[in-house]
């Protein structure tokens, strides 16, 4: 790789330890995916996770002498204020909470503790090349707005934040954004749970950018948002395309460069009962508790559910979680009292995999995400998945059928 | 003296080791850090351990936190894979793997795939860009 001359004293050393570092391991990536140079950043999201390895990480950084040249966004780890005043978090985990905000905070990173930086915080604009990790913010910076990210880790994307440059390579470039497969969409999409579950279809389409057909002519952020999550929940995607209405798909064959698919997929309204089968704990129980926001939920997303419960009592908990810009809105508007007057909790800032939540350890959840059900598999949670309607339904009668 | 093959360097390393193989793709966040075991339902490997094995599969997959975390979590218990053989790389496996210093290569020849199993003896230098399946 041919580096300039400020990035070769970056990487010498000349610019401090912290972003040598940071420049070494951008220079091996570049390396291993054969990248010819380094090419500036405006923007980036770090997907900050508050876990040991991200905080070693950072630390290490920061003892290094590293600072953002490109202030990132961070996503939530959990909000401290809130779970230390409910007595719901140990003395541990609260330090390791405070430990990754000082961290993140000495670095100069933004801290905007949300998973959806796309949709308000930090929109990319057509063509931008930029550095986000957060998986369902990768395939929406390059799909939806046509922004340029590779499918940063939270830690390339932070050492790109220091150093303001990544090596170019694969989504960066023109002719690694077409599309592989055709993935003609026969099932009915006719909510935003449909995309969860077209979303999870990853193994099913296997590796490459998916470009779907049958689609609705349109789609919301809430329901793109969720098929970005679920793809990289269930495999591994940088971007995909949805001919007539993503930007760099106008037709079919502009999506595939006019070259034939690798291979075509059919997905039916009975593949997606197959997988939600295949991922939630079977229905016809008693739940203990609901959650949902991952990703965050919108003002619109969190509005539906006020808008359910009004007036009614939840017979269990309720978590529902979103950005602190969707907080203080939903504040605002007094949303949140109708939330709090029926039993739910509006939390910002926080993630469901976190430490905030073990008085849920082996209690049976129900949620409308299957990355939500996924990732917190490892602290004890279990969840019965089902669309967001069943779902509050659900937190009402305390039973799912 | 083995089959050799030719690969590509990702992260560096030279390493000895037995061979585990898996169709599915990866993430080493559902793994239990204690033993390296998959716990992930229905995944190739449930049940076997990662620990210590040159681990051979098609990508990773996952959150772009998880890879990062899990393998720092086997990592502290001396789980980490011994190295990793990849068909489809992406940053985010990548980027773990060389901040996590496990030896990781690709572009090996389809007849590598074709000829290893479970349990197979592999000298792998990513180094000097060669895997051999000892005899």
């Amino acid at each position: 790789m041919i580096l300039t001359q400020e990035q070769q004293d970056m990487l010498d050393g000349k610019y401090g330890e912290g972003v040598a570092y940071a420049m070494k391991i951008q220079v091996a990536i570049g390396e291993s995916f054969d990248a010819e140079r380094m090419v500036p950043i405006t923007r980036a999201h770090v997907a900050l996770s508050n876990q040991e390895a991200d905080l070693w990480f950072a630390e290490k950084l920061l003892a290094a002498g590293a600072k953002c040249r490109i202030p990132p966004t961070v996503n939530p780890g959990f909000n401290l204020s809130f779970f230390t005043a409910q007595n719901m978090v140990d003395k541990e985990a609260a330090s390791l909470m405070q430990r990754t905000h000082n961290a993140y905070k000495a670095l100069g990173a933004v801290l905007t503790y949300n998973c959806t930086p796309y949709v308000a915080t930090n929109i990319p604009m057509y063509k931008e090349v930029v550095a986000f990790s957060e998986s369902s913010a990768t395939p929406y910076v390059n799909s939806v707005w046509g922004a340029r990210s590779n499918r940063e880790g939270a830690n390339s994307a932070l050492c790109a934040a220091i150093t303001g440059f990544v090596p170019e390579y694969g989504l960066l470039l023109d002719e690694n954004r077409l599309g592989d497969i055709h993935v003609a969409v026969e099932a009915v999409m006719d909510s935003d749970f449909k995309y969860h579950l077209l979303g999870y279809m990853g193994k099913k389409i296997g590796e490459g950018i998916p470009v779907f057909t049958g689609l609705p002519q349109k789609i919301g952020p809430e329901a793109l948002t969720n098929l970005g999550a679920q793809l990289n929940t269930s495999g591994a995607y940088g971007m995909y395309h949805i001919v007539g209405f993503t930007p760099e798909a106008p037709t079919f064959e502009a999506a595939f460069g006019g070259r034939e698919p690798r291979r075509k997929v059919v997905i039916t309204d009975e593949d997606l009962t197959q997988i939600l089968d295949q991922i939630s704990l079977k229905g016809h129980r008693k739940i203990d508790f609901a959650m949902f926001g991952c990703p965050h939920f919108t003002l619109k997303q969190v509005q539906y559910i006020a808008d359910k419960i009004q007036g009614k009592t939840l017979k269990v908990e309720m978590w529902i979680l979103a950005s602190s810009l969707v907080k203080q809105l939903a504040d605002r508007m007094e949303i949140t009292g109708i939330l709090e007057a029926a039993g739910a909790q509006l939390v910002s800032d926080t993630c469901p995999d976190q430490p905030c939540w073990g008085h849920l350890k082996g209690k049976i959840g129900i949620t409308e995400s299957p990355k939500l059900a996924y990732y917190p598999k490892r602290r004890g949670l279990d969840f019965v998945i089902r669309d967001l309607d069943t779902a509050i339904e659900a937190a009402l009668k305390g039973e799912v059928q | 003296m083995g089959q050799r093959y030719k690969c590509h360097k990702i992260s560096e390393g030279r390493v000895r080791g037995q061979a585990l193989v898996s169709k599915d793709a990866i993430m080493f966040y559902l793994m239990d850090p204690e033993t390296g075991v998959v716990i992930e339902p229905q995944h190739d490997l449930e049940g076997k351990s990662v620990s210590n094995r040159i681990l051979i599969f098609p990508s990773g997959k996952g959150s772009s936190v998880v890879q990062a975390d899990g393998l720092y979590q086997l990592n502290m218990r001396g789980n980490l894979p011994a190295a990793m053989v990849v068909q489809y790389p992406e940053t985010v496996l990548v980027s773990s793997a060389i901040i996590m210093e496990v030896p990781m290569i690709d572009k090996v020849d389809t007849e590598f795939y074709n000829r290893v199993r479970d349990g197979d003896w592999i000298e792998l230098d990513a180094d000097q860009g060669f895997i051999e399946i000892l005899e």
